[in-house]
């Protein structure tokens, strides 16, 4: 019961990741009509707002130790960041809590980036082959992490949580199971909180405002929109900002679970292609359910009791199960009918 | 007056003693070589190739690497305070570069894949000329670029790998290591181990699933299953899984009290600062605090792990805060030059350079079979991991291995690691028969 419910958990958490980028994917094509490779990189961008938040609150008053030598023989350097020294105790906060705090950092920097990629590339796109999109929306991804490795470098980057949220939680307890039987990560809680907020934030714009009324009609008839009157290209832009910011802000959030580096935007690109296939090209709510269902399969199938039965199933379970689902439904789970299919 | 006759007698007889007389050199002096091998020099410079990953995962331990080998072509062209040139002994190089040549060279980049490390050798050779490839820094590309070396008669001497494979079952009679190896690992860390968490352990292994992680797995296992601990079970990880949980999980009610990560790079940041995470550090089963233990360290890497490798035990090939003369000239020259501590990647490869040009200037020659035979058995001190001996059997270099533990209380962005025992050469020595392999012959190539 325990392992069933740290999966799940896993699952979950794993899947929050998967459907936050897919949202993204879905909302650009089901809008644009572009396949955009360079959402991952959008991702890994959200990411590295937080690095560099984190950077800039880091930055240090470097004073030279009058006594104490390097192993190299040249003077001590002390270090202490200006936000402490400016700031003292509330200082120390900021750089606490820098993560979340790249969130403000990241929703205006990714909207100008979305903004800036559609309106100077891939609205030269839009008439094109698919296969035209994908390669010039691909070299834009290995540009932008490229771009991100000559700044910062190719390791990692450490971004803890707060202190807070560092520890686990007896999720097991809870649930009136022995204590420590299954304890998961605060953070990660955190993470899968915030994506069913963000996903839920997203639906109710879609749903609930005349802004979103106007994308959803130009997503089934664009022309018919357009011969309202309504300027439906200026809609569109926006929205592939909101896509960048719904990538960006889910790429800040997962920094303390992967610590970031310029590849982690293409690690995620193929899976979450996957999940909008799997949940049908064009649907939000499949691209949503698939991203959960296949975080929770992938999940399962690294269980060492599966794998004892089906040994590498871990590495093939979400190809697997999109090669049956395009068997048994091409359009995906919840596909448009004429979507991608001219 | 007698007058001179030449028959075909005296003919024959000239000749012999001539043939005797012209073969006389290379008979009474073993040591000298043909001069068609592969890119021999001709003008007033060789040049050596430095093939390391400037792009892709690795690049900044490449970049450390290219750092080191730039310093140590410096040092022996007689440039700069000379590092660790004043302090190796034995050592023939007079600071003039290498046989009275200046030594040049031309650097690739393996981006830390097999095919793009051996077409950049294969460049450097056939179109720069080197006379050597040197660097890396996984043991697949090690492996690839020995083999092509072998092939097209040239020294290799390999930067950062760690497989037991290199000079193992992949050896190479034109290849050469000083690094340490899995097995070595396993050798240093299992006592250290024993003294600090006792032998009723139950270990579980996650293991990244390439030639590297299964070969520590298997010595890490053999060297802890030999002190008493149990494995209870070894799972493989695909490479750059990032995130580990669904791994982790199974871990945490498997009633291990130890958890062994036998990933390096990104996957070792990602899966310890994630089992920290799910609390295994916290944990206590068995009646014992869980630990957790990474067999490979590298400073370079440890960094992005940020505070989550503290108390955290491992091994690692040296260190910059060694205290002998020869580490403390290296890291002054490193440190000066470039403003902070030399990685162990950096330090293996300065090491490799000057050794390489040390034995060309024992051999007399560039020829590559001159120059294995020079390297095979060599004994030298002062390069920073005491007295070290490239072993003729397998090319492998023997000395002393540190065991190190994450820093708990570090001084500086560069204090990760600290130094908790320098394992002695005899109890990381092995018959070089276990790994299988073959040296086979040394190729001179051709001119």
């Amino acid at each position: 019961m325990d392992v069933i419910l740290l999966q799940l958990l896993n699952g979950l958490d794993k899947g929050g990741a998967y459907a936050l980028i897919a949202l993204g994917l879905t909302l650009t094509f089901g809008t644009l009509g572009i396949v955009n490779f360079a959402h991952g990189a959008l991702f890994m961008l959200g990411a590295f707002c937080a690095v560099t938040l984190k950077s800039l609150l880091n930055l240090q008053m470097v004073v030279l130790d009058p006594i104490k030598k390097t192993a190299w023989g040249t003077p001590l350097e002390i270090k202490t960041p200006y936000v402490e020294k400016w700031f003292g105790e509330f200082g120390s906060v900021l750089l606490e809590y820098s993560v979340p705090l790249s969130i403000l950092l990241a929703i205006p920097i990714m909207l100008l980036i979305g903004v800036a990629i559609e309106r100077g590339l891939i609205k030269h796109f839009y008439k094109r082959p698919h296969a035209d999109q994908i390669l010039v929306t691909f070299g834009l991804a290995i540009v932008m992490q490229e771009i991100v490795k000559s700044i910062f470098g190719a390791n990692p980057i450490p971004q803890p949580a707060p202190e807070i949220f560092a520890g686990s939680a007896d999720v097991g307890a809870w649930f009136g199971m022995n204590a420590g039987a299954v304890v998961y990560p605060w953070w990660r809680m955190v993470y899968l909180g915030f994506s069913a907020i963000i996903i839920a934030g997203v639906f109710s714009f879609l749903q609930f405002t005349t802004f979103g009324m106007v994308v959803r009609a130009g997503m089934a008839d664009r022309e018919t929109v357009g011969l309202m009157g309504i300027d439906i290209d200026r809609r569109f832009t926006i929205v592939f900002g909101l896509a960048a910011i719904v990538a960006g802000m889910a790429g800040v959030m997962y920094t303390p679970i992967l610590s970031p580096d310029y590849h982690m935007g293409m690690d995620f690109l193929v899976l979450s292609f996957v999940v909008v296939v799997v949940g049908g090209m064009g649907s939000l709510p499949g691209a949503v359910a698939a991203g959960f269902l296949l975080g929770i399969l992938q999940s399962f199938a690294s269980l060492n009791e599966v794998k004892n039965i089906f040994p590498g199933i871990d590495q093939i379970i979400i190809y697997l199960v999109a090669v049956v689902t395009l068997l048994v439904r091409p359009r995906g789970l919840m596909g448009r009918k004429g979507v991608m299919e001219s | 007056m007698k007058k001179l006759s030449v028959n075909r007698r005296t003919v024959l007889k000239g000749s012999t003693a001539a043939g005797v007389a012209l073969s006389m050199p290379t008979f009474f002096h073993s040591k000298a070589y043909a001069a068609n091998f592969t890119n021999a020099p001709t003008g007033s410079s060789v040049t050596l190739g430095f093939n390391v990953p400037q792009t892709g995962a690795y690049a900044d331990e490449g970049g450390d690497e290219l750092r080191a080998y730039k310093l140590a072509v410096k040092h022996i062209n007689g440039e700069g305070d000379g590092g660790m040139l004043n302090t190796i002994k034995p050592l023939s190089l007079k600071g003039n570069g290498i046989l009275g040549k200046k030594v040049a060279y031309v650097t690739g980049d393996t981006q830390t894949k097999s095919d793009a490390a051996r077409a950049s050798a294969k460049r450097m050779i056939e179109k720069d000329g080197a006379l050597m490839i040197t660097g890396g820094s996984s043991s697949g590309v090690a492996v690839a670029v020995q083999g092509l070396c072998q092939e097209a008669g040239v020294i290799f001497m390999a930067g950062l790998t760690h497989s037991n494979d290199t000079t193992g079952k992949d050896k190479k009679r034109n290849g050469f290591r000083h690094f340490f190896n899995a097995y070595m690992s396993g050798a240093a860390l299992a006592p250290v181990l024993e003294k600090s968490y006792g032998k009723d352990r139950n270990a579980y292994h996650l293991t990244a699933d390439y030639t590297w992680g299964w070969t520590q797995e298997e010595s890490i296992k053999n060297s802890t299953e030999a002190i008493g601990w149990n494995t209870v079970n070894a799972v493989r990880t695909p490479l750059g899984a990032g995130d580990f949980s669904q791994y982790i999980t199974p871990v945490l009610n498997s009633g291990a009290d130890v958890l062994i990560l036998n990933h390096y790079g990104k996957d070792m940041i990602n899966s310890l600062t994630q089992a920290v995470q799910f609390g295994l550090r916290d944990k206590v089963v068995n009646g014992k605090d869980f630990t957790i233990v990474v067999p490979l360290y590298s400073r370079l890497m440890a960094q992005g792990a940020g505070k989550n490798v503290k108390g955290i035990y491992g091994s690692t090939n040296w260190h910059w805060s060694l205290q002998d003369a020869g580490s403390k000239a290296f890291v002054k020259s490193f440190g000066q030059e470039y403003g902070f501590p030399p990685s162990q990647a950096a330090h293996t490869c300065y090491v490799q350079t000057i050794m390489y040009a040390d034995a060309c200037e024992r051999a007399g020659t560039f020829n590559p079979c001159g120059v294995v035979e020079s390297l095979e058995g060599h004994k030298f001190d002062g390069a920073g991991n005491g007295a070290t001996e490239y072993r003729a059997d397998d090319h492998q270099c023997f000395k002393d291995v540190l065991v190190v533990k994450g820093n708990e209380n570090p001084t500086s962005q560069f204090d990760i690691l600290e130094v908790v025992e320098v394992t002695p050469r005899s109890q990381v020595e092995y018959d070089p028969k276990i790994f299988g392999g073959n040296l086979g012959a040394c190729n001179a190539g051709k001119a």
